[in-house]
C-alpha cells in the first residue's frame, strides 16, 4: 500500500516542502538588475494567504530553490509579485524567464510585520535602499489600503542612482499622491536629471530629523541598517521603536534544517521581522 | 518479561520479517550498521556501538521528497509517498533511542515533517540494553539509562538469551506477533545483568562529566567565551561528527537530474561545512570558528534554549570514538568547566 497520504495522520496529504507550480504571468523590468515578477497558480489567484514581511521559497527545478519577500500586499486580492536582484546562479536564472514560464512556490514563511497589533495607529517611518523596498512595499501597501487604522505616513526610500529606485512608478503615482503620506527619495551621488535629494540614506535621515513620536520600520544592506540605527538612536528612538527583517541562507523555510539560526532563532521561523532591540540579545552572528 | 534462546534468534528475525521490514545492526566488511535483514546477513548485537547511529532508520541519509517533471514549459510536482508499511528497529541502544526523541522534537513540531512523521507511527523500536558500556561512552550525563533503555520493547541480551519486555502498545502487538517463539521469564537475569551495568557506568571516564552551566541562559556568556579560539584549532571542518551524530538533523535539499525531469532530495548535510550559510550576497559564518561553535552552542546552548531544557547531545560517544583531531563534545564541556563558566 502507498499513499501520499500517511494512515495515522490523515492531515499530512500536503507537506510544507512540496511546493506548487507557479506562472510567470508578468515581467517589470524595476532597474538594470530587478525585475518585479507577477506568479500565480495555473488556474490564477494566490498561492495562499500571506502577511506582510513573509516570505515564500522560489524554485527553478534543476537550478535552486531560494525564500525571497512577498512584494505584494495582502491586500491584493488578486495576485503575489515577488521583486527580485540579479546576484546569483538561481536570480540569474529567473532573470532569464519570460511570461508563461513555469517555477514553483511554496510558503508562506515566517512572520511578520505587527501590521495588526503594535503598529496599529502609529505614525511609521519606512526607511529602506535599494532592492529592500521589497519586503516593506508589502507593509506599505497594506497599511495606505487600510490607511485609517495607522498614523501620519513617511517613506525615506535611497538607491545607488535614479535607475536603481524599484517600483518608481508605484511611489510616484500612488504613494506619493496619497493623502497625510510623505515620499522621501535619495540618490548616492549627483546624476543629470535628478532635481530630488543627493546623499546616502543615514545622512538624509539625520537631515530630516523626524521626531520620536513614529515607529520605524529599517530595511536595507547591512551596512546602511547598522548606519540607520545609529542616526535613529542619536534623533532620540529607542530599539524598541525600530522594526528590521533579517536574511540568512535557508533551505526549508521551517526552522528544521538548521542553516538559518541566529543563537537559538530561526530567522525561517523566528523571524525574518524582528524589533532592534531584540536582535541585540542575539549573538553577533549575522 | 519474555524470553528467547539466543539460538532461536534467527527465527525470531525471518517472523519479524514475514510481517514487516526489520532492520537491524549487520556486520558488513568488518564495519557494523543498520541494515535491512536478510536471511544471508551477519547480524550483530555484540558491537556495542554501530558506526552509525540508527538515525537513518527514521531520517534517511537521502530521501526524495518529489518528482518534478517538465513537458514543455509545463512543470508537474508529484509528491513522494509517505512511509505506509509498518516495520522494526531492532537493536537500538539506549542513546540512540535518545537520539530519536530528539529528532522527534525538531521534525514533529509544528509544521510537522511528513516524511519523519510517517516513517515514526509506522516504526516499532526494539532496543537493546548496553551490555558492557564502553570508555567514550556518557549518556549518563544525560540522563539516560542504557541498563533499561526507552522503546517500544526493551531488551537484554545474556549468553543464552534474549529477554524481552514490551512496553508500549506497538510493543505489545509486535510481542503478539513473535509470542509462539516466546517463553514467560522471571526478571532474575535482567536485574543482575542491569546491576552489573550499572557497576561499569559508575566507573566509566566520564561518568562524572557536568553539564553545569551549559543551558539555553548561558547564550551570549558561552559564545563570546575566548575558549573557542583555542578548542577550534585542530578541526578538520570533516563533518564526520555530524554524519555519525544520533542527533545532528541539518539537511540539505538538492536535485537530481534524472533525464526527463528533477527529482528533489533531501540529504543529511554539516554546519561544520564552509558553504553552508553561503548565500549570493555572503556568508554569516567565514571561519572555521564560527562554524565549530555553532555545532556546539547549538548542541548545548540553542536546543535546550528551544525545548525546555533538553539537550541535543545523548553521550554516545560517536565523535569521540571518530573525530581524526580528537575534538569532541566532552573536550568543550569539560574546557568550560575547567574555566569554571
Amino acid at each position: 500500500m502507498h499513499e501520499h497520504e500517511c494512515t495515522c495522520h490523515p492531515g499530512f496529504i500536503h507537506d510544507t516542502l512540496i511546493p506548487q507550480v507557479g506562472v510567470i504571468t508578468d515581467i517589470r523590468q524595476e532597474t538594470p538588475d530587478v525585475k518585479t515578477f507577477r506568479i500565480e497558480p495555473p488556474q490564477g489567484g494566490k498561492f495562499f494567504e500571506h502577511m506582510p514581511g513573509q516570505c515564500a521559497m522560489i524554485c527553478v527545478p534543476g537550478v535552486s530553490e531560494a525564500m525571497f519577500s512577498i512584494t505584494s500586499s495582502p491586500t491584493n486580492k488578486e495576485y503575489q509579485e515577488f521583486s527580485i536582484k540579479k546576484c546569483g546562479v538561481l536570480t540569474d536564472c529567473l532573470h532569464s524567464l519570460e511570461v508563461g514560464d513555469q517555477v514553483t512556490v511554496r510558503g508562506p514563511y515566517g512572520n511578520h510585520f505587527p501590521v495588526e497589533t503594535e503598529l496599529k495607529k502609529q505614525n511609521l517611518l519606512f526607511i529602506a535602499g535599494g532592492i529592500a523596498l521589497a519586503p516593506l512595499r508589502s507593509v506599505i501597501n497594506y497599511v495606505l489600503d487600510n490607511r485609517q487604522n495607522y498614523g501620519h505616513v513617511d517613506i525615506l526610500y535611497g538607491a545607488r542612482s535614479a535607475d536603481d529606485l524599484v517600483q518608481l512608478k508605484e511611489i510616484q503615482e500612488v504613494w506619493m499622491k496619497t493623502a497625510d503620506v510623505n515620499v522621501y527619495l535619495t540618490i548616492d551621488r549627483p546624476q543629470e536629471g535628478w532635481d530630488g535629494n543627493v546623499g546616502f540614506v543615514p545622512t538624509y535621515l539625520k537631515e530630516l530629523a523626524f521626531d520620536t513620536n513614529r515607529t520605524a520600520i529599517l530595511c536595507g544592506p547591512p551596512i546602511m541598517i547598522k548606519f540607520c540605527l545609529q542616526a535613529l538612536q542619536e534623533m532620540g528612538f529607542s530599539k524598541q521603536q525600530v522594526y528590521t527583517t533579517l536574511e540568512l541562507r535557508m533551505k526549508c523555510g521551517v526552522g528544521k534544517c538548521g542553516r538559518c539560526n541566529i543563537g537559538s532563532k530561526y530567522v525561517c521561523k523566528d523571524g525574518p521581522v524582528f524589533r532592534c532591540d531584540q536582535i541585540d540579545e542575539l549573538p553577533a552572528e549575522y | 518479561m519474555k524470553k528467547i534462546a539466543i539460538s532461536n534468534l534467527p527465527k525470531l528475525y525471518a517472523a519479524i520479517a514475514k510481517a514487516q521490514s526489520l532492520i537491524l545492526p549487520v556486520k558488513t566488511a568488518g564495519k557494523t550498521n543498520f541494515s535491512l535483514w536478510t536471511e544471508a546477513c551477519d547480524v550483530d548485537l555484540q558491537t556495542l556501538k554501530t558506526v552509525k547511529s540508527a538515525k537513518d532508520a527514521f531520517f534517511p541519509q537521502s530521501e526524495t521528497l518529489y518528482h518534478c517533471h517538465r513537458d514543455g514549459k509545463n512543470i508537474t510536482i508529484t509528491p513522494e509517498d509517505l512511509q505506509s508499511e509498518s516495520f522494526v528497529v531492532f537493536g537500538i541502544k539506549g542513546c540512540d533511542v535518545r537520539g530519536i526523541a530528539v529528532l522527534d522534537k525538531v521534525f514533529l513540531a509544528e509544521p510537522v515533517d511528513s516524511f519523519y512523521a510517517a516513517r515514526r507511527c509506522h516504526g516499532t523500536i526494539v532496543s537493546l540494553a548496553c551490555g558492557a558500556p564502553e570508555e567514550s561512552c556518557f549518556c549518563k550525563v544525560f540522563g539516560i539509562d542504557c541498563a533499561e533503555p526507552e522503546g517500544d520493547v526493551v531488551t537484554w541480551l545474556t549468553e543464552d538469551y534474549l529477554y524481552w519486555k514490551p512496553v508500549t502498545e506497538k510493543g505489545e502487538k509486535l510481542t503478539a506477533l513473535v509470542a509462539d517463539l516466546l517463553e514467560d521469564s522471571d526478571d532474575a537475569a535482567v536485574t543482575a545483568q542491569k546491576e552489573a551495568i550499572g557497576k561499569i557506568v559508575e566507573k566509566l571516564p566520564y561518568a562524572a562529566l557536568s553539564l553545569e552551566g551549559w543551558n539555553g541562559e548561558a547564550l551570549n556568556e558561552k559564545f563570546n567565551s575566548p575558549l573557542w579560539e583555542t578548542l577550534y584549532k585542530p578541526c578538520l571542518a570533516c563533518g564526520t561528527c555530524t554524519f555519525v551524530c544520533p542527533t545532528c538533523q541539518c539537511y540539505d535539499i538538492k536535485d537530481y537530474n534524472t533525464g526527463n525531469g528533477v527529482q528533489r532530495y533531501r540529504c543529511w548535510d554539516s554546519c561544520m561545512y564552509s558553504d553552508f550559510t553561503m548565500m549570493a550576497h555572503g556568508n554569516n559564518r567565514t571561519s572555521q570558528l564560527q562554524r565549530f561553535r555553532q555545532r556546539f552552542m547549538h548542541k548545548l546552548v540553542y536546543f535546550p534554549a528551544n525545548n525546555d531544557g533538553m539537550y541535543s547531545c545523548v553521550g554516545c560517544g560517536r565523535c569521540v570514538d571518530k573525530c581524526p583531531s580528537h575534538l569532541n563534545i566532552v573536550k568543550v564541556i569539560k574546557a568550560f568547566g575547567k574555566e569554571g563558566k
